[in-house]
This record gives structure tokens, C-alpha cells and sequence, in this order.
């Protein structure tokens, strides 16, 4: 019985020195957690405040009607799209993963030696070749 | 917990708090006080703004409310709020409602890792830099959640352009600060103040800084590059359907963005709160208004530029000039490092 007490307190020691470990970081994001809880809530407490002020009348007739400077809306809206911006996108999502790896390697730059830098040199060029691929077959131009 | 010089930690340490309430008290207390930063900067600086163009355009801007007209923006703000909230009748509503609140958040958020002075910090994370890009990132859902609920062509138009744009110019500003960390060999903003104690960094980043500038401003949909809003031909894009305080929490998002973004070009490049003489605080509040100002300058001398040249300019122009100064900056280190071995 006291065997399994012992046990069990010295479990919460180890996660109390795990947390320990943990906690300086995390509680900076208890801060984060405050802005972010705190944003929401002056967004709605401002939308509220508006909501109690405001006018009350019923949207009818022309007024709930979409504002396209006065004339009347042609044919749906959701439509598909220009293909243009999705090609400008995948040429970003390409670029921002790239940032991902790049850093890493820039915080740890200094203390890594040339072969690290020659590696980045490496794989930054295979990118600007593809870059320099997509420029030659036209996909960064806007058509 | 949290102290390591942040004064607001530090001070309440000595209350005796367990390390969970005290970081909650922190963060309540910079919340507060970042949320009255944000509020109070974006109501004088909406009337800056209107101020500056007036005069740049040699005219007066509004003097009628309050002595040379100083209450305008406060009688628009309060306007604003008694404003009738009309919601259309074929939007997508959900979407609809939630989008001003969406692109609220992130703007609050990103206040969260701005050094304001010496120990004046709410967060101060290790991955400081990376977590304003991404949270900053989040806006561009935001906008494209409001233009694409509005069913209407012009939203949708410039929720498109939003999205083009945003995403376009991120690359080249991620890029611009990769030089700015591979100096400091930190993410975290304090460090990187700390480290611009006898130079700043715009001096060694000068190319960097000019990238910067250039995306941040289309980052913010200012100046030359307001296609996202094009007042002339698409009238206000994706708020066009908004009304009330949901056009304001996006009018009041949109100046609490330039205002961070200001504020992390002079941590980044302008030695942040550093400087002599003058308290810390009015160090940084001093600078952030010169980069305003610089933004504001910019946004009212150049023509807004065309979609096809938008994105040309970013692609071929300042994405390949950013990657050489990765290069640039990376082979300069290693020479200095090569030629004083001492140092490091």
C-alpha cells in the first residue's frame, strides 16, 4: 500500500519536473492564448454593442438586394474561375514550404560550417531552376 | 516565470502568484493595454491619414469636428456603431458573419510579439519572427472569407485579387527577413533588438529592407498596390456588402495591420526601441510613425499599378533579388567569420 503511494507520488514528480521543463515555453503561449480569447471577445463585445444601438429593421424589398452600384446583378456569382490565380498559387505553396526549410538553416547559420551553407547554395538553386522553369513555359505571366 | 526582463512579469513575481496565474495576469494586462494601443493609433491614424493626403493634394481635410477637426475620426467611429446592420439576402450568411471577427483575431494576435520597449513584450517566443508571418498569413482567409460570402461580382473580384496578392508577396518578404536572422541567429524579436545595440540592421540589410517595405505594402493592400480595393472600379471589394461595425472591425483590422507590420520593420531594421536619451517606448512609438508616415508618403504619391504588372514586379523582380540576397548575405558572413576568427 505505501509501496503504491510512493509509486504514484513519484510519478507526479516526474511529470511535475516534465512540465516543469515544458512550462516555460507554454505558458508564453498562455499569453497568446489571452490575445487570442480576448481578440474574439472585443469583436463580438463591439458587434454586440452595435446590436443594441442600431435601428432594428426588417431587410425588404431592394435594400437585401446585392450592391453592384445600382444595377441588377447578371447571372451567378460563384462561378469558376480564372485559372491564372491558381497557378500563382501553386508556384507559392512551392516557395512557402521552401521557407520552412530555409528557417532552420538561417537561425543556425553562423555555427554551421561551409558545408551546410554549400548544401542551402544546393537547394536554393534547384528552386530558382524550377522558378526559372515556370518563367520559361510562361506560367508567371498573366494572361 | 515568464520574467527574463519583461517588466510586467517581473513586477508581478514579487506578488507571489503560481507561475499559471501569472502568466494569465500578463497576458490580461498586455491585452488591455495592447487592445487601447490599437484602438487609440487607429482612430488618429485614420485622421492622420486623411490629414496628410489632404495636404499632399493641397487641401485642408477635415476641420470641422473638434478644434482642426481632431474628433473626425471619433464621430465616424461612433457613427459607425449606430449604423443599421444589413445583412443581403443571398450571401452566404454564416461565412458572412464570421469573416469580421476572423480577420480581427490575427490582428490582435500579431501585437502579441512587438517589442514596445525595453522589457515590453507580452510573448516573447523563440520562434517570435516565424510566428508573425503566420499568424500575419491568416488575414488573406479573412478577406477571401468575406468577398467570397458576399455573392457579389466586385467582392469576389477583389477577394481573388486579395488572395494573389497576399500570397504572392509573402514569399519575398519571408524572404527579405531570412538575411536580418541569419545576422542575429535568433527568431526571437528581443534578440534581435538586442543585436542591432550599435548597428541597425538596415545599414547591413539595406536591399533587404527595400524588399520589405515594397511587400509589406502590399501585404497591408496600401499604397500603389490597393487593387484588393480599387475604390474606382470595384468600389470597396471584398467589404463592399458590409455595413455597421462589421465594415468597421474591418477598417479598424486593416490600420491595426499597418501598424504591426510598421512596428516589425523597425524591430527588424530600424534597431527596434534602441536609441539614447529618450525613454525606450518613445524610441519605438517615434520610429513606427516615421515608417507610417513613410507608407502613408508612398500611398498617396503613387498611381495604383495594374494586376499583370503586380505580380510580374513580384515574381521576376523582387523574389529573385531577394534570393540573391540570401546569397549575399550568407557568403558575407561566412568571409567575416573566415577573416576574424576570433570573434566567434
Amino acid at each position: 500500500m505505501a509501496n503504491r503511494i510512493e509509486r504514484k507520488s513519484r510519478l507526479g514528480e516526474d511529470l511535475l519536473i516534465f512540465w516543469g521543463r515544458c512550462s516555460k515555453i507554454l505558458y508564453q503561449y498562455v499569453v497568446v492564448a489571452v490575445f487570442l480569447l480576448g481578440a474574439i471577445g472585443v469583436a463580438v463585445a463591439a458587434l454586440a454593442a452595435n446590436w443594441l444601438v442600431r435601428p432594428k429593421r426588417p431587410v425588404a424589398g431592394a435594400k437585401g438586394e446585392t450592391y453592384e452600384c445600382g444595377l441588377e446583378t447578371q447571372g451567378p456569382t460563384w462561378v469558376r474561375f480564372k485559372v491564372s490565380y491558381f497557378l500563382y498559387a501553386l508556384i507559392f505553396l512551392l516557395f512557402d514550404v521552401e521557407t520552412v526549410f530555409l528557417y532552420p538553416w538561417a537561425v543556425k547559420f553562423q555555427v554551421m560550417g561551409w558545408f551546410a551553407f554549400a548544401e542551402m547554395i544546393v537547394f536554393i538553386g534547384i528552386l530558382v531552376l524550377g522558378l526559372w522553369y515556370a518563367w520559361k513555359e510562361g506560367a508567371l505571366e498573366w494572361k | 516565470m515568464a520574467g527574463g526582463g519583461n517588466v510586467v512579469a517581473t513586477w508581478l513575481n514579487t506578488w507571489g502568484f503560481p507561475p499559471w496565474l501569472n502568466s494569465l495576469l500578463t497576458g490580461i494586462i498586455y491585452l488591455v493595454g495592447v487592445l487601447a494601443f490599437i484602438f487609440l493609433n487607429v482612430i488618429y491614424l485614420i485622421y492622420l491619414e486623411r490629414k496628410v493626403s489632404a495636404y499632399m493634394q493641397q487641401r485642408l481635410g477635415p476641420n470641422r469636428v473638434g478644434p482642426r477637426g481632431l474628433l473626425q475620426s471619433v464621430a465616424d467611429a461612433l457613427k459607425l456603431l449606430g449604423k443599421e446592420d444589413i445583412v443581403p439576402r443571398h450571401v452566404d450568411k454564416w461565412v458572412f458573419l464570421v469573416a469580421p471577427i476572423a480577420i480581427f483575431i490575427p490582428a490582435v494576435l500579431l501585437y502579441a510579439v512587438i517589442p514596445f520597449g525595453r522589457g515590453l513584450i507580452a510573448a516573447d517566443l523563440n520562434i517570435g519572427v516565424l510566428y508573425f508571418l503566420a499568424v500575419s498569413s491568416t488575414t488573406t482567409i479573412a478577406i477571401l472569407m468575406g468577398g467570397w460570402a458576399a455573392n457579389n461580382k466586385y467582392a469576389l473580384l477583389g477577394a481573388m485579387r486579395a488572395v494573389a496578392q497576399m500570397v504572392s508577396y509573402e514569399i519575398p518578404l519571408v524572404f527579405s527577413i531570412l538575411g536580418v536572422v541569419m545576422l542575429v541567429g535568433s527568431l526571437k524579436t528581443t534578440d534581435i533588438v538586442a543585436a542591432q545595440e550599435d548597428v541597425w540592421f538596415i545599414f547591413w540589410q539595406p536591399v533587404a529592407f527595400l524588399i520589405f517595405f515594397i511587400a509589406a505594402n502590399a501585404e497591408v493592400n496600401r499604397g500603389p498596390f490597393d487593387l484588393v480595393e480599387g475604390e474606382q472600379e470595384i468600389i470597396a471589394g471584398p467589404y463592399v456588402e458590409y455595413t455597421a461595425m462589421r465594415y468597421a472591425l474591418f477598417f479598424l483590422s486593416e490600420y491595426a495591420n499597418l501598424v504591426s507590420v510598421s512596428a516589425l520593420a523597425v524591430t527588424l531594421f530600424l534597431g527596434g526601441w534602441q536609441g539614447p536619451w529618450l525613454p525606450s517606448w518613445l524610441w519605438f512609438i517615434i520610429k513606427l510613425y516615421i515608417m507610417i508616415l513613410l507608407f502613408m508618403w508612398v500611398r498617396w504619391t503613387f498611381p495604383r499599378i495594374r494586376i499583370d504588372h503586380l505580380l510580374k514586379l513580384n515574381w521576376k523582380f523582387l523574389l529573385p533579388l531577394s534570393l540573391v540576397n540570401i546569397l549575399v548575405t550568407g557568403v558575407g558572413i561566412k568571409v567575416y567569420q573566415w577573416l576574424s576568427p576570433g570573434r566567434w
